[in-house]
């Protein structure tokens, strides 16, 4: 552990207020040099708003920073590197159709030449065990080796702090501990690192200082391995924590099964389409976890109706349904609800009500003879807002307007409502807070108490584990035989999320198709 | 400095008072480019926008004129719509118009001289069969080839334009027109004409058609979930997929209704005020209609207004060239303007503008 | 048939060809930039046809066609900037916003060619490259043509070269690619993008002075003729790459030349089939590049025609 050095960043009383919003509140708190500090709190604390205060993408509304003991007010993302500071995003800020050394070039001030950069890239990347192929497209890159271009990219302009958020929400626990060692590596180098993340046990595993934030104010600072990690949850919720329980039940008969159906991957994975096969009983719930971009949105596609397949590949009840659409499917019980809320589950600038009709049509009788009932509409989205808690004006308000768990509550009680025999939903939580959240899995679980099967596709571990009946992982298109949750370790899952991608050199996996050609 | 900021819910009353502005600011603008010209302004707006209704000296003859240049941009401004709601952009319609008024009018001429009630429902049907056959050309390219129908449908209209004229000099031209291009008067064939039904008010078939299309458009478009299938598509394509829309089959229906609908227009126009098909039948409706439609807010009602007031800009563009020499074109540019105006007002329906002191990068 | 091909002047033709070319060129190759930036600008025969007549109006009032063309350049940089206000300022929609840019051009462009129609227009000295025009064949066929022609041609190389190897070039793919990725870099989307659209108006501009001032030369109302929507087809055909974009133009010039005479020669095909020819091929050749593999070796921008604004 690097000695506690001198100030680095120090931020004092920053407010930001959006309409409607106090982001942050007069938050205060400092990073020491060679320090690894994670802000930890909930989604929506105001991490992300802070971060982007002292990367210059947001400007405050009050409050004074200092950088390495000068007064520091970036207006500007290009001024606080030249600062310094440099971030890693949660949601890369990469361009698929270039390759990695021009993504690189584009994020410095002054680039050398493409061939010295790429010198340069293979220099660093080597240093701290990251290996890259400056010559390669960023769009075939697996997530974590686009979070490797991201981060190189930060070194190769030697940052004094290094911002990263949620930086571990695309990998697998594998390749999280080669993160960390990296970013131990840089730390011991003199480099503070800024740590933002809801995950308590990785934040007691790294970090050095933490500052927890709740509602846009800074509730403490701490020593996380000083502190439990149910001290911390309830620092960073501000209530006493308490997973729901989940009573064992007897599986019913299989209502869905699911045999040797493709993900033909988009963007192509490692290795070629791989087959996807499992069953869901009445009254459970499969989790299916893994690293996002392994097929997961083919898989609910493919389970929605909105990507046919052969019809034998998807049976509900003994009934292929695989050639059907998604209001065929629906009509006989099989419903889904998308990650992609906005756009995808509802149409942003569409009413409540409206979106209640996307998918409550047919089971719902909405329309007569093609006409659709708006009154009966209107009460269906009335129901659903109000069995589900879901705070709105009313079933008018447009989607975009409600918070996102606001509108998860309504989208997933929307299906609910209509009784499904099958709910597949895909990150239901993503993005939600606490409270919904906590809502939305109660909901899944009282779903399948009464009879319905579930699958559950999250990234989520800690999630899926609490709830589900089975698990398995989705990994490059191909799924793991379901296995009990209960007495499942957390090695045992990593060796069902398949190791790290492409860590071969360093983790020296055995599966060495899917790695980039080290650099010379 | 100005900022924007988006509304958590898009501004019913910027909804409807958007195209109001916009028609005012175009106003205010168009008076300027009449004074850039040597006109007098006011005399110019008076001349364009009241003399053609309350003048009593036009008045008469501007009005009947009001719904019959009205009726065709209203008719294929309402089958625009559809598609523009569902983001397929169907900007060929003047060759869809065109198509459908050659085969409907091909298809009266071919009974010439013979009599008989069934001949105008024929070329009717003719009609919307020529402009949805020459919109299905857009529609299976984009849905088999993925070829995009922007640019398939406006180089049609060129390609209609030399059909048209090859039929207006060729295998239509009347065989008792002394040589001159251009086919039979149809206006003086009762059984293929499409005649001024209340003598005085303009009011033809195509008036009639405008006017039952716009009702059932409102229907179609707001109380059936057909229409609401087309809107979704155009808010969120993926929850269109989500909901069970092929997005192939809402091209071929959108492209139908806007071709057929096109194509009548051109079959009434022909039968009635043109008479004749001739070298330059084409007059622009199918591309001013494409204006009509956003400024009526891709609301069939909406639509209605906005095609009178279009049409309006017509007949006392036509009163302005007659009585104070402003040349057809600054009419032309005044429609475009319109456009324009409306497309900048129109930020404020989903957009709060804030004015703000200083700097900020968000 | 065989007679009448034979007995056409080819090498004359490929002269006309470069000449023909030219107009679409210049404005496919503005487009190009345009669209790699992520901004579908459909009004491109707005901007070519109000260029025509500015760059007349001024060749005419000057006599000095360098100024017509320098005037051209402008009006259609003018006029695609009000695109850029509307689009990327006031975040309208590109698609309606593009053809509310052609129907105000064509309504423009007729309105200030009132006093034009049948003049004709101050001639363009041709620039004979030394030596090299004396080659046999070639030299006719490649090197005696106005400045405008080797403009163009230089900048396919231009545009090729600040696409591939200049930073510049790198952050306008950037900003095609990922706006907000690019913005959140600290690059500025809006003004490159804005720059960009005045960079293809003023392109398509030129062009349509070279078709008024030099091909024709006369100005008539509606005389770009559905050149900018080939225009616009072009750059799908060449894949947003400025060198197929050449090979595009000049097939098109090809098919144009060759279509007109053979009217002139009167081969027994209607000559309204021949005139409808270069829209009939455009088509069929979006056909052929947009389906299938063809469409997979197609590198359109990933953000083309989306909207962007700044406040995440």
């Amino acid at each position: 552990m690097p000695p506690a050095g001198r100030v680095l960043l120090s931020v004092e009383g920053l407010t930001k207020a959006y309409p409607g919003v106090l982001a942050n509140d007069a938050v205060s708190f400092a990073v020491a040099e060679g320090e690894v500090h994670a802000l930890l709190g909930e989604n929506g604390a105001g991490k992300s708003t802070l971060v982007k205060a002292i990367y210059g993408l947001v400007r405050p509304d009050a409050g004074r920073m200092t950088f390495r003991g000068r007064p520091y007010a970036p207006a500007e993302p290009r001024a606080a590197r030249a600062a310094g500071v440099a971030m890693v995003f949660q949601h890369f800020s990469l361009f698929e159709a270039l390759s990695v050394a021009e993504n690189i070039a584009l994020g410095m001030e002054r680039p050398p030449p493409l061939r010295e950069l790429g010198r340069r890239i293979a220099a660093v990347s080597r240093a701290y065990g990251l290996p890259l192929d400056p010559l390669r497209r960023v769009g075939d890159l697996s997530a974590g080796e686009r979070q490797r271009v991201e981060i190189v990219r930060c070194l190769l302009q030697d940052p004094k702090l290094l911002i990263m958020d949620e930086p571990t929400s695309v990998l697998t626990p594998q390749e999280a501990t080669i993160l960390f060692h990296t970013l131990r590596k840089l730390a011991a180098g003199g480099t503070a690192i800024l740590y933002i993340s809801h995950k308590l046990e990785e934040i007691r595993a790294l970090c050095d200082a933490a500052t927890i934030l709740r509602h846009g104010r800074a509730v403490a600072s701490l020593d996380p391995r000083r502190h439990g990690t149910r001290a911390l949850a309830e620092l960073m919720v501000g209530a006493s924590f308490a997973p729901p329980a989940r009573a064992g039940r007897a599986a019913g008969p299989t209502v869905l099964a699911v045999e040797g159906l493709t993900l033909a991957p988009a963007g192509g994975f490692g290795r070629g389409p791989g087959e996807v096969s499992f069953t869901v009983a009445a009254g459970e719930i499969l989790g299916i976890g893994g690293v996002a971009g392994n097929g997961q949105d083919a898989l609910l596609d493919a389970l929605s109706g909105e990507r046919p397949s052969a019809p034998g590949a998807v049976r509900l009840n003994g009934r292929p349904v695989g050639a059907l659409g998604p209001a065929a499917r629906r009509a006989l019980g099989l419903s889904a609800a998308p990650e992609e809320r906005l756009g995808h589950a509802a149409a942003p600038d569409m009413s409540l009500t409206e979106n209640a009709l996307v998918t409550a049509q047919v089971r719902e009788r909405l329309t007569r003879r093609g006409f659709v009932d708006w009154a009966r509409t209107r009460a269906f989205a009335e129901r659903v807002i109000a069995r589900f808690d879901v705070r709105t004006p009313g079933p008018g308000a447009a989607a975009r307007a409600l918070s996102g768990g606001n509108l998860q509550k309504f989208l997933i009680g929307r299906e609910i409502l209509q009784r499904p025999v099958v709910l597949a939903v895909n990150q239901p939580t993503w993005g939600v807070d606490a409270a919904a959240a906590a809502a939305i899995r109660r909901a899944l679980i009282d779903l399948a108490a009464e009879g319905a099967a579930v699958v559950m596709i999250s990234q989520d571990l800690d999630e899926l584990l609490e709830i589900a009946d089975r698990f398995a992982v989705l990994n490059e298109g191909r799924l793991t035989p379901p296995r009990p949750t209960a007495g499942l370790s957390l090695e045992e899952i990593g060796l069902m999320m398949g190791g790290a991608h492409g860590m071969h050199e360093i983790a020296g996996g055995p599966r060495r198709e899917t790695g980039p050609a080290a650099p010379p | 400095m100005i900022r924007l900021e988006k509304r958590a819910e898009p501004s019913r009353a910027w909804q409807v008072a958007a195209p109001v502005v916009a028609v005012g600011l175009t106003m205010l603008a168009g008076a300027a480019m009449f004074a850039a010209l040597g006109k007098d302004p006011a005399a110019a707006i008076r001349t364009i926008f009241w003399d053609p209704l309350f003048s009593p000296q036009f008045a008469a003859y501007s009005r009947p004129q009001l719904l019959v240049k009205a009726a065709p941009l209203i008719l294929i401004a309402i089958g625009l719509s559809f598609g523009f709601r569902a983001g397929i952009w169907n900007i060929g319609a003047e060759g869809q118009y065109l198509m459908g008024a050659l085969a409907g009018g091909a298809v009266g001429l071919a009974f010439y001289p013979a009599g008989g009630a069934h001949i105008f429902p024929l070329m009717v049907l003719a009609g919307a069969l020529g402009g949805w056959l020459w919109a299905m050309i857009p529609a299976v390219l984009k849905v088999r080839f993925a070829t995009s129908e922007i640019l398939v449908s406006l180089l049609l209209v060129y390609v209609a334009q030399q059909i048209v004229a090859a039929a207006a000099v060729g295998w239509l031209r009347n065989p008792e027109g002394g040589g001159f291009p251009g086919s039979r008067n149809l206006a003086r064939y009762p059984a293929a004409s499409n005649p001024e039904l209340l003598p005085g008010t303009g009011v033809h078939w195509g008036v009639v058609a405008a006017a039952l299309a716009v009702p059932l458009a409102w229907v179609l478009l707001l109380r059936h979930v057909a229409g609401f299938r087309v809107r979704l598509t155009g808010a969120a394509p993926r929850a269109a997929r989500f909901a069970g829309v092929r997005p192939g089959a809402m091209t071929f229906a959108c492209l139908s209704v806007s071709g057929a609908l096109a194509g009548l227009a051109g079959l009434f126009e022909l039968a009635g005020p043109a008479g004749q098909i001739s070298i330059d039948f084409g007059s622009g409706y199918g591309f001013t209609a494409i204006i009509v439609a956003f400024l009526g807010r891709l609301h069939p009602f909406g639509i209605l207004l906005a095609g009178l007031l279009m049409a309006l800009t017509y007949i006392g563009g036509e009163l302005a060239q007659f009585m104070l020499g402003i040349p057809k074109a600054a009419i032309q540019a005044f429609q475009g303007m319109l456009l324009f105006f409306l497309l900048g007002v129109d930020v404020l329906t989903n957009w709060r503008v804030r004015l703000r002191r200083r700097r900020e990068a968000r | 048939m065989t007679d009448l091909l034979f007995g056409l002047n080819w090498p004359q033709l490929a002269a006309a060809l470069m000449l023909a070319s030219t107009p679409i060129l210049l404005a496919a190759l503005g487009e190009l930039v345009v669209e790699r930036a992520g901004v579908l600008n459909l009004g491109v025969e707005g901007m070519m046809i109000l260029g025509a007549v500015a760059g007349f109006a001024a060749g005419v009032e000057t006599g000095a066609p360098l100024w017509g063309f320098l005037a051209a350049a402008l009006a259609g940089a003018g006029l695609a900037l009000l695109f850029g206000v509307l689009t990327q300022l006031l975040l309208a929609n590109q698609v309606a916003a593009g053809l509310a840019l052609t129907l105000f051009g064509l309504g423009l462009s007729a309105l200030v060619g009132q006093g034009y129609q049948g003049i004709k227009p101050p001639p363009l000295a041709r620039l004979e490259v030394p030596l090299l025009s004396e080659i046999p064949v070639l030299g006719p066929v490649l090197f005696r043509h106005d400045p405008v022609v080797y403009l163009s041609l230089l900048l396919v190389l231009a545009t090729a070269l600040f696409l591939a190897r200049t930073r510049a070039g790198l952050i306008l793919r950037a900003v095609g690619e990922d706006a907000a990725a690019a913005h959140a870099l600290g690059y500025r989307v809006v003004r490159i993008r804005l720059l960009a659209i005045a960079w293809g108006g003023a392109l398509a501009g030129l062009g349509g002075a070279h078709l008024s001032l030099v091909r024709v030369p006369q100005w008539t109302e509606g005389m770009t003729a559905g050149a900018g929507w080939i225009a616009l087809a072009l750059v799908v055909f060449a894949g947003w790459r400025s060198g197929r974009l050449l090979l595009g133009a000049y097939l098109f010039g090809g098919i144009t030349v060759l279509q007109l005479n053979l009217q002139a020669a009167g081969i027994a095909v209607p000559v309204e089939l021949l005139s409808m020819s270069p829209y009939l091929v455009t088509i069929l050749v979006l056909v052929i590049m947009s389906s299938g593999r063809a469409r997979a070796a197609l590198a359109a921008p990933a953000d083309l025609g989306r909207p962007f604004h700044a406040a995440a």
